[in-house]
């Protein structure tokens, strides 16, 4: 019995566009920039996985959820690798996954203000030199306070809108 | 061609993973009993969060352990079958609670030994030892961020919780020795490059305290007596209470998955 030919590499990926993240289904796992590689290794499908958060609880059910779709799509053999490095940063997010998150009321990551655990920059955190304002999603208002460094999951911090008064969660950078 | 990890000593390199996975565990399971406690809800969901980023960070560091022991032990073993002389977290992880104050200054002492450890293991001889710490210095960047900010928050704050802090760092203190003291484990996996002595990221740490203390308005325990023994297996009472929790569900229910 001849072996189905492989669907395209193009064609998987494609597939994998249409997992949502469990925590926030506007972006897919493909927006989020965590499917690292898509591979043939013989006849078994091969895709790379890098967790966002070590702890984060939606990485079994990604896999899980990536693991479902491609046996919708006929594939038997597949393996999910997880590789760590590069660690997973907020950069990787797309343009487009951006303005789907501030649709959806999540303020995207202001790239390059990732905390560093260095002292001068905390201290001049500490002392209100922070060169991070997160615009409200709701309004574009930049006069926001952040409540608390964690949100509602690791990846995010809680803030609230002093102009229209909404609270909203801020993709962290990370 | 011999990778850096088969020319250290096995059970030196497995026991020195140990350290950094229990710490990680120990702290992320005392951080959680705040779930359902904290003061106020954001917080309640900081706390909550911080455990997992420190569970999910033991959960990487026990495999490569358990991998390096190569006895076949699993980080769920690794985590739910030993006993407390099996741990190697340092004494200040498991120290109780206590009041929110303490739990932060805990937090503050641990964090900023923390992110200097594993910003020095990026430049590790061992792959795996450099990936894992280059993703968890990431997270434990943002734990500092926080509790330096409330430590001098609340220092610099009421009399009440000025005089709660400072008790807190006075408690809290002589359990910090015993993060850069130096044995043989640690001779071993410095001099194969894998990890920095720990005596080395003492003077990084003394100032990133000294600033936010100063900030706090609080006053340095100056040199005290320091307490040790949990990295090489000698803990304190609290711990046992910790595991009689924890691993409660894998002794009654061996092998018990859902």
């Amino acid at each position: 019995m001849d072996a189905p030919a492989h669907p395209d590499l193009a064609t998987v990926w494609s597939w994998l566009a249409e997992v949502p993240d469990p925590e926030i289904p506007v972006i897919s796992v493909t927006d989020l920039g965590i499917v690292r590689d898509v591979a043939w290794d013989g006849d078994t499908l091969v895709v790379t996985v890098t967790p966002t958060y070590s702890g984060c609880p939606a990485t079994s059910l990604i896999n899980l959820e990536l693991e479902r779709v491609l046996r919708d799509h006929g594939v038997t053999r597949m393996r999910i690798d997880r590789r760590l490095s590069p660690a997973w940063t907020t950069d990787w997010l797309s343009d487009a996954a951006r303005a789907k998150l501030r649709s959806f009321g999540i303020a995207p990551p202001v790239d390059g203000t990732a905390a560093d655990g260095r002292l001068a920059g905390r201290i001049a955190r500490l002392s209100g030199a922070s060169n991070l304002t997160v615009a409200c999603p709701r309004c574009g208002s930049a006069l926001t306070e952040k409540i608390s460094q964690f949100g509602s999951t690791p990846c995010k911090a809680s803030y609230r809108c002093k102009d229209c008064l909404e609270p909203f969660d801020y993709f962290k950078c990370i | 061609m011999a990778a850096p990890a088969e020319t250290v000593d096995r059970a030196a390199f497995a026991d020195w993973l140990m350290r950094m996975g229990d710490n990680a565990l120990i702290l992320g399971h005392r951080v959680s009993e705040w779930c359902g406690h904290a003061p106020v809800l954001e917080e309640d969901i900081a706390l909550a969060n911080q455990a997992l980023d420190l569970i999910g960070q033991c959960r990487l560091w026990l495999e490569l352990a358990g991998a390096v022991e190569g006895q076949g032990r699993t980080a769920d073993a690794l985590a739910y079958l030993r006993d407390a002389g099996g741990f190697r977290n340092a004494l200040l992880v498991e120290r109780p609670n206590g009041d929110f104050g303490q739990t932060l200054m805990r937090q503050f002492l641990f964090d900023a030994f923390h992110i200097e450890m594993l910003r020095a293991l990026q430049g590790s001889t061992d792959p795996r030892v450099a990936e894992i710490a280059a993703k968890a210095a990431k997270e434990a960047a943002y734990h500092l961020e926080r509790s330096a900010d409330l430590v001098i928050r609340l220092g610099d704050g009421t009399a009440e919780s000025h005089d709660r802090m400072q008790k807190a760092l006075d408690r809290l203190y002589p359990y910090t020795g015993e993060l850069f003291a130096d044995d043989a484990t640690d001779r071993a996996v410095a001099e194969a490059g894998i990890a920095p002595l720990p005596s080395s990221l003492r003077s990084a740490w003394d100032e990133t305290v000294r600033a936010v203390l100063h900030e706090a308005t609080l006053s340095h325990p100056g040199e005290t007596f320091q307490h040790q023994g949990g990295k090489r297996g000698v803990h304190s009472e609290h711990l046992g209470y910790i595991l009689a929790e924890m691993q409660f569900l894998q002794r009654a229910y061996p092998g018990a998955t859902w």
